[in-house]
């Protein structure tokens, strides 16, 4: 491990040992948090007992739907765009301002329109991603070297194969980038969704843990939370870098 | 024949050139003359609008033909590839088995003198060592016409000399034709049998030099007293035209 690893080791695990000692001094008292440790402790039974496993699946399902959808509009989109010069450009100030509307207002307008079902949660995840998803196509498909589809035409490959073994590797680490950016915006939708209003999964069992001073819920279920998404970005972020090395881009 | 690129601009000719089988073809011209598009015309990457380009007696239409390889001035191998995967890239549409694949690949890579570097990828490597990748790239498939668009453009002085001492010495053992297009006239006269030289736009063939070098001939033919002479009367065709292209782009009379 590298020097700077360990140094972020030591600032997590000093930032565990702090909140510890803090707890079990009394200095944060047991109604506002549990120790670190009987966190850990709750989240093990919790998960052995299996209480949770239906709010769970609910989440990660929708949260895998929403990114699914995510990707697949927003890829092609993003290739449509690509080739369509004239939408592009009227499309791309929309683009550019669209992370400044705040999707969440649109829930309620969803839940009347579709009842409060999966539904509107999946697509206030699928309408946070998608664009980041075409943004970063577009951007992947303008980086891919005119000189590349010369050769695939010199190479006679077929449309299909020029897709597949030119443009997509070339424009690869541009369009993990938008994955990335989905996986984490897919988590936000629907946890977010879940906490405003739900009949179930992750976000609406905190909300309930927290309304009811369930703290032996709620803070392990915000720790179980928190390592998912790293540990899923955590891996997209190791591919990334693997591919961004191989060009010598890191 | 005649070439145009998408916009209506008069790129090309009348142009009328044959290329002999084996022989070291260069075209040198000044610039914006219309020598790429000369170079895509016959690689079928753009159609012509008028006129008739043949390949072995077979048209070409806006598709590139088996047969013909090509090298561009720009960097064009694949970064997500290693190096013999890169080469054996273009061997994909290929039915040879496996083995007889890796063999191929093995030799040109040994060809163009990167069988040290096989496992690395493009960003490893020195700009001169990447074009060496798409040369190989180009050579495993065998082409019995090998067009070169500027390749050594974006490379130094010496390391260009050194490329066209490894371009001869594979031209040799490869036999194939070779058409290379270059701003650079020493390097024209060093490596081609027979130079073209090209007028300001629209481009056409103004004199055919012959060199009459030696087919095993390396870059000391510099040395060569017929070097300058050659190079000389390159300059003297040129001259002109490449003052009619500077004046066009100053504005000049030639403008119209």
């Amino acid at each position: 491990m590298s020097r700077v690893a360990w140094y972020r080791v030591f600032v997590v695990g000093g930032a565990i040992a702090l909140l510890e000692v803090l707890c079990l001094t009394g200095i944060i008292d047991k109604i506002t948090m549990q120790a670190p440790h009987l966190i850990v402790r709750d989240l093990y039974r919790m998960l052995v007992s299996g209480r949770m496993n239906g709010a769970i699946m609910k989440t990660l399902g929708n949260t895998l739907l929403a990114l699914g959808l995510a990707l697949g509009v927003g890829i092609i989109t993003g290739a449509l765009l690509h080739r369509w010069r004239a939408l592009r450009d009227t499309l791309d100030p929309l683009f550019a301002t669209y992370y400044a509307v705040p999707v969440f207002a649109f829930y309620p307008f969803f839940i009347v329109v579709f009842g409060l079902g999966d539904l509107p949660q999946v697509l206030i995840a699928f309408m946070l991603g998608v664009v980041a998803v075409i943004v970063n196509t577009l951007n992947g498909l303008d980086r891919v070297p005119v000189v590349l589809l010369k050769t695939a035409r010199i190479m006679r490959l077929s449309p299909i194969d020029t897709a597949l073994r030119m443009t997509l590797p070339s424009a690869g680490p541009y369009l993990l980038t938008g994955v990335k950016l989905a996986v984490a915006y897919a988590f936000i939708g629907v946890i977010g969704s879940e906490f405003i209003m739900s009949r179930g999964g992750i976000g609406y069992e905190i909300s309930f843990a927290y309304a009811n001073f369930d703290n032996a819920t709620m803070y392990p279920l915000i720790v179980l939370i928190l390592l998912a998404s790293v540990a899923i970005n955590g891996v997209l972020s190791r591919w990334e870098q693997k591919l961004l090395a191989r060009r010598g881009m890191r | 024949m005649t070439g145009q690129p998408p916009a209506p601009l008069h790129a090309l000719g009348p142009l009328d050139l044959d290329i002999r089988q084996g022989e070291f073809f260069a075209v040198v011209g000044p610039s914006g003359c219309g020598k790429s598009t000369l170079l895509e015309l016959i690689a079928g990457l753009t159609p012509a609008t008028e006129g008739t380009i043949e390949f072995e007696g077979q048209p070409i239409a806006g598709e590139a033909p088996d047969g013909i390889g090509v090298v561009f001035q720009d960097d064009a191998s694949l970064p997500w590839l290693n190096v013999a995967d890169n080469v054996a890239f273009g061997l994909r549409r290929s039915s040879l088995p496996k083995d007889a694949r890796d063999k191929r690949v093995h030799d040109v890579l040994k060809l163009v003198g990167l069988s040290d570097f096989s496992t690395s990828y493009p960003a490893q490597l020195s700009g001169g060592m990447r074009q060496r990748v798409c040369i190989a790239r180009t050579l495993v498939m065998q082409p019995r016409l090998i067009l070169l668009d500027e390749p050594f453009g974006a490379l130094d002085q010496q390391t260009r000399l050194l490329m066209g001492d490894e371009l001869l010495r594979m031209w040799r053992e490869t036999a194939a034709t070779v058409f290379l297009i270059t701003h650079a006239l020493d390097e024209a006269t060093m490596l081609a049998d027979r130079i073209g030289v090209m007028s300001a736009r629209p481009g056409r063939i103004i004199d055919v030099v012959d060199t009459h070098w030696p087919r095993d001939r390396d870059s000391r033919i510099i040395e060569h007293a017929e070097f300058g002479a050659i190079t000389a009367r390159l300059w003297h065709t040129l001259r002109g035209e490449s003052m009619k292209t500077i004046g066009r782009s100053l504005g000049g009379p030639e403008n119209a």
